[in-house]
């Protein structure tokens, strides 16, 4: 995105609390977790802005003391052709953000995804389950602290 | 849209005789049940499809709640296919990971060889030679003739048309032959390596490419021609799987899912990559938003794949094809067996791996789905700190749910195949 552009995208944000980094080219945009509601909704309803399509989100565990998750969204506006990447810090023992599916509806799988994956609690989710791992499992497979090999006996197999 | 000559004509709605199946079902009531037949129709319940259903396309489970015939709602169930390749990548190096890339969308495995491929190389700065971009142009869109076949074939064989199926598998075969001498296997190819590719295309290969797409278009046009003008499919087709243009964004569909809805958005065209800024191709969209629309789309995107590789064919000059950099890139096999410096430097990518510096990155291309995108967070180390795969299936089968409302039972089937789901990359 061209300098003007962030130049225009920092003046919309002026209200907010905001830090702008660069993920390789694209745009980053740390939010608080306040805030990000209204944040979104002024990138994806200002017609300079028109953020019309959620893409896709990441959750990452950071594995540190302090703001141990972070949920990455990717937006797209497609008028406009541009990329960028809003990311929130969330807090290391009960990780919970409102749900952007308030804003963009594709947002309702992602979320589920972070959900299962990584244990990350989303308000106001019009259905938070998991998405791909049975219901009674008790971990989330994308933390650091889950091993690769997997917990025994942490799905009941079937009595013979 | 040339759809069918008569245009005017107008196509009767389905009307169902009540009295006829009145009777039918009267003649199916016994004693010993207590079930009455006499209004089936207007019964409510709630069916399972899958995920071990044929037409399904792999391991997609849906619930569909239904009132007689018609589906009121529907919800898909992932997961039966989740092997957790995003913690895999963890544990892996870069390189470790490319055999896994195969099966992702296992229907065209090259393009995600690809995706990944540019996707590390962006990560780590790394641009590669002319000729390693133009045989990666060849081998995605020849990935993507592959992958539209089997899904135009699918969805034609679902309605009941049989013959175009075998015709659209027998070409894909060729391109299967085509990747046997590329690379040396047929479905797992894991040809695209960190800086180039595994090794150069041999002109042996090269012409296979030139006679497959010499024969293509008159092959597909008899798919085609077989295909549109028969009045089932379209019935079964047009108007079916409906979803406005506003809901298509607002689900954050990709690929022939976003074109058939209006909106000509393409990476190859929208954030270019490798060399399509240099080739001349078009985009197809349609405005339907139907089944039959997203069957347009793929059947152009054929023709305009064969255009891009006559293309291709044509401008791709000899010269190295992996980039010239020992520390990143893997160097040739005969070449570490014989000279010290490059068993060195063989040893270090295996076993420390490329180590990119600390940055995150996104890099996607537009394969046959649509955006297949990789999200790294890189530490510094040789492994992926985080691995986020951004898969075209999994995001457009959020599209499913609101598609069938409203639909027919006969007709979650068709919808199914006209949204084409590989659920190798759904579930990860």
């Amino acid at each position: 995105m061209s300098e003007q552009n962030i130049e225009t995208l920092k003046t919309k944000l002026s209200n907010f609390k905001t830090e702008f980094t660069d993920v390789n080219g694209y745009t980053g945009i740390y939010v608080d977790g306040e805030q990000i509601l209204d944040v979104c909704r002024i990138l994806k309803e200002d017609p300079e802005l028109m953020f019309d399509s959620l893409l896709d989100a990441v959750s990452v565990d950071r594995f540190q003391k302090k703001d141990r998750f972070e949920m990455i969204y990717n937006i797209l506006s497609i008028k406009y052709n541009r990329r960028i990447f809003i990311k929130i810090k969330l807090d290391s023992k009960t990780p919970e953000m409102e749900s952007l599916s308030q804003i963009w509806k594709s947002a309702n799988w992602y979320e589920r995804e972070a959900y299962d994956m990584m244990g990350i609690n989303f308000r106001n989710h019009p259905d938070l389950r998991r998405m791909y791992m049975p219901e009674e499992f008790e971990y989330y497979p994308l933390r650091k602290d889950f091993p690769l090999m997997g917990i025994p006996d942490s799905i009941p197999l079937p009595n013979k | 849209m040339p759809k069918f000559n008569n245009t005017e004509q107008v196509i009767p709605e389905r009307v169902i005789r009540k009295s006829e199946i009145q009777k039918v079902l009267e003649s199916m009531e016994t004693d010993d049940l207590s079930i009455s037949y006499s209004d089936a129709l207007d019964n409510e319940m709630v069916l399972n499809m899958g995920p071990q259903h044929p037409a399904t396309h792999g391991v997609l489970r849906l619930l569909v709640s239904l009132d007689g015939e018609t589906v009121k709602k529907c919800v898909p169930e992932l997961g039966y296919l989740h092997r957790g390749y995003e913690k895999l990548a963890e544990s892996s190096t870069y390189h470790e990971f490319i055999p896994h890339t195969d099966r992702l969308d296992y229907l065209s495995p090259m393009a995600n060889n690809v995706a990944y491929a540019l996707a590390v190389e962006k990560l780590i700065d790394l641009e590669i030679p002319e000729r390693g971009k133009y045989i990666r142009v060849i081998i995605a869109e020849l990935a993507r003739i592959q992958s539209h076949l089997l899904a135009l074939g699918a969805l034609v064989m679902d309605i009941g048309a049989v013959t175009p199926f075998l015709w659209a598998i027998r070409e894909r075969e060729k391109i299967l032959d085509l990747y046997d001498i590329i690379c040396g296997a047929r479905f797992t190819t894991s040809y695209t390596r960190i800086g180039g590719v595994a090794q150069d295309v041999s002109d042996e290969a090269l012409a296979g490419i030139k006679k497959f797409t010499d024969e293509f278009i008159s092959n597909l046009n008899d798919i085609r021609n077989i295909v549109e003008r028969n009045k089932i499919f379209i019935v079964r087709c047009e108007g079916i799987g409906y979803l406005s243009k506003e809901d298509c964004i607002e689900l954050g569909l990709t690929g022939p899912l976003l074109r058939a809805c209006g909106i000509d958005r393409d990476l190859r065209v929208n954030e270019p990559y490798l060399v399509y800024d240099k080739l001349d191709f078009r985009i197809p969209t349609y405005t339907d938003s139907d089944c039959l629309a997203r069957y347009y789309v793929r059947a152009e995107e054929l023709v305009e794949s064969v255009k891009i590789l006559q293309q291709c064919l044509e401008k791709i000059s000899k010269g190295p094809h992996n980039a010239l950099q020992t520390k990143k890139v893997l160097p040739k096999k005969d070449r570490v067996y014989t000279k010290m410096e490059e068993l060195i430097h063989d040893f270090m990518i295996i076993n420390f791996g490329v180590n990119p510096p600390k940055r995150e990155s996104y890099s996607a291309i537009e394969a046959s789905k649509g955006e297949l995108g990789f999200y790294f967070i890189s530490d510094g180390s040789g492994h992926p700190y985080r691995l986020k795969i951004r898969s075209p299936s999994f995001c457009n089968l959020q599209g499913l749910a609101p598609m069938m409302k409203d639909c027919m039972i006969s007709d979650t089937v068709v919808i199914i195949g006209s949204v084409d789901p590989v659920m190798g990359e759904a579930d990860k």
